[in-house]
């Protein structure tokens, strides 16, 4: 207890005394608090400069005209007006996503699984197969990659040269609309390796002794799999799907070095995220491009907030 | 750590090794042989293209040569204007870079959720978790704005100075995960003994920490190495280009008329990815199994 408290109360000693105590407990504040902060201090400047101020002056800007020459000029709902009713590369776009969504994620998930459960089973080699196949998704990203499979599927390429050793004379699957999509898809399947890691990781939750159980009770390979294993990977299913999920929304690499920046032939190859990079850095519609981005997110949010919603019926957590 | 990877690790029983009859085992080898023949087929006949004698490149789907060539590799370093080795460099700058920038700022910011006490942490810690989930498409025009009024484009700045300011938030989930994981007991005992939270972040946690710090730099690096989108839009002059970009280039200049030296520089692309992986194949897979990263 310090003396000011103690002296008969006078104006001077009341206010020193608060004075002592505010300075006080600024200083316990400022040694409580300080330290945080300042490790915090680069990741909050991130944040607020990188992070938030950039996403709140995007959501501005998917109202205005913006060609970076002059300032953004307000134009109220227009852009989504027009993305909703009057734009054919947008509606273009959105089905080549889509299409591309619902044919890479589940064929990539499913060989995860399968692939997985072949490795689950104490093998000799484990590392080497595991290794091998996960190559795949770690080179998967790169233009090198992409020029690869570009080649691949190329009228003259690799695919066709193999077809044609067994008498099928395989279509020019790159510039060739109604192809060239899939073979988009079949590159991202081919990087299957990171969820089959995932999947891997959750087998080896499964406690053994419920399929020892289940087999002395007769139960046959099929019905351990369907009434224990694929139960029990309900959470790790559910996350990779989520995740390959909102990866393939995001896609763009790929279809940039096949089309070569165009997203064809006859869009066939338009994903929205290069839609999206034609409209601002192409056509420098940023007000535009911003829009498009802000509906991605709407997207990507509705079939997260689906996909949580939903999961309550199918996936099995133990608590 | 033990907490993190102990589900990836944890050794199966030995006895379901010894009680699988030797056809089906044998069925199962062929089998995954088989597949991943299949997987590594195309990065092998790519190789295999890039020292083939230039007519022979598309007369067949063999992996073996009928002779070795290293000339596309000669042909395709200086293809074009800027050399390859200036993309090299410029990749390998901006790769270390962020793989500094990432370790440094995830890990201040890590150690700060993980460890310190202070009014709001739980508030900052549900804000850096809700930022993960936020696609880099909304912030991407008002930064590109922002680096192009600071005279940022054409330089490396766009692509590394962020990197400083913590701005991967998967990296310091991924860090905080393990941050917690060390004893408490260690930190507690050193502020006892007036440590300031200085000491304790750089003389306890990161050398404890050097599994995760290592995971992160090895990621980096590989993604940066890799990234095409970030470079394709600040990245103008030819000069400033990483290897991503000047492979497409390559691409876009010599179409269908060079594909030794297409095929010879992405191979040379793709071998530092491939040495990482060859080297650090344990980490990479473990830091997948246990946090799920994407790729």
């Amino acid at each position: 207890m310090s003396n000011a408290m103690r002296t008969p109360a006078g104006a001077i000693n009341v206010e020193r005394y608060q004075g002592a105590v505010a300075e006080g407990r600024f200083r316990r504040l400022w040694n409580a608090n300080a330290p945080g902060y300042l490790f915090l201090l680069p990741w909050l400047i991130g944040f607020f400069g990188l992070t938030l101020g950039p996403a709140l002056i995007s959501l501005y800007l998917s109202f205005t005209d913006f060609d970076m020459l002059q300032s953004p000029r307000w134009v109220g709902m227009a852009n989504y007006v027009r993305i909703a009713t009057a734009d054919p590369k947008f509606s273009a776009a959105m089905h080549v996503t889509l299409t591309y969504v619902v044919f890479s994620v589940p064929f990539k998930l499913t060989f995860a699984l399968l692939v997985a459960m072949a490795l689950n089973r104490g093998l000799r080699g484990l590392t080497f197969y595991r290794a091998i196949f996960y190559l795949p998704s770690l080179l998967g990203g790169s233009v090198a990659i992409a020029v690869l499979w570009r080649q691949l599927f190329a009228s003259d390429g690799l695919v066709n040269a193999a077809l044609s050793q067994v008498g099928i004379e395989g279509p020019s699957w790159i510039s060739h609309p109604n192809y060239s999509i899939y073979t988009l898809v079949a590159l991202s399947v081919w990087q299957f390796g990171s969820p089959m890691i995932i999947f891997l990781a959750g087998l080896r939750q499964i406690p053994q002794d419920m399929y020892e159980a289940a087999s002395l009770d007769g139960a046959s390979k099929f019905r351990q799999f369907y009434k224990i294993t694929l139960p029990l990977l309900t959470p790790v299913i559910f996350f990779n799907a989520v995740v390959q999920t909102i990866d393939a929304f995001k896609a763009f690499t790929p279809a940039f070095i096949i089309s070569g920046g165009t997203g064809g032939p006859i869009n066939s190859t338009l994903f929205y995220t290069l839609y999206l990079y034609q409209e601002a850095f192409g056509n420098f519609r940023m007000g535009y491009a911003s829009a498009l981005a802000w509906i991605l997110v709407l997207i990507i949010a509705v079939f997260t907030a689906f996909s949580f919603l939903t999961s309550r019926y199918w996936v099995h957590y133990d608590d | 750590m033990t907490e993190m990877t102990a589900s990836v690790t944890a050794a199966r029983p030995p006895s379901d090794i010894t009680k699988r009859s030797l056809p089906a085992s044998l069925i199962i080898h062929a089998l995954l042989i088989a597949a991943s023949l299949l997987m590594v087929y195309p990065l092998l006949w790519m190789v295999s293209a890039s020292v083939r004698p230039e007519t022979e490149i598309f007369s067949s789907t063999s992996l073996i040569p009928s002779s070795i060539d290293f000339s596309s590799y000669a042909r395709g370093w200086v293809g074009l204007d800027v050399s390859f080795g200036r993309f090299f460099w410029n990749s390998l700058v901006i790769s270390l870079l962020v793989v500094a920038g990432n370790v440094i700022a995830c890990s201040l910011t890590a150690f700060a959720f993980a460890r310190l006490r202070f009014a709001g942490r739980n508030f900052w810690f549900a804000i850096m978790l809700g930022t993960l989930m936020i696609p880099y498409h909304v912030t991407l025009i008002p930064q590109y704005v922002l680096f192009l009024n600071l005279g940022w484009v054409n330089t490396i700045l766009p692509l590394v100075v962020p990197k400083f300011l913590a701005s991967d938030a998967f990296f310091i989930f991924l860090m905080v995960q393990f941050f917690r994981g060390i004893p408490r007991e260690l930190d507690e005992a050193a502020m006892m003994d007036g440590c300031s939270a200085w000491r304790i972040y750089w003389k306890i946690m990161l050398p404890l920490s050097l599994p995760v710090l290592a995971t992160a730099a090895i990621f980096s690096f590989i993604w940066t190495w890799d990234d095409f989108f970030g470079p394709l839009i600040y990245l103008n002059d030819m000069n400033t280009y990483t290897i991503q970009l000047g492979l497409r280039t390559f691409v876009d200049s010599t179409s269908a008329s060079d594909w030794g030296g297409l095929f010879a520089m992405s191979t040379l692309t793709l071998v530092p990815v491939f040495f990482f992986f060859l080297f650090f194949q344990r980490l990479l897979i473990e830091g997948i199994a246990t946090t799920g990263m994407k790729r």
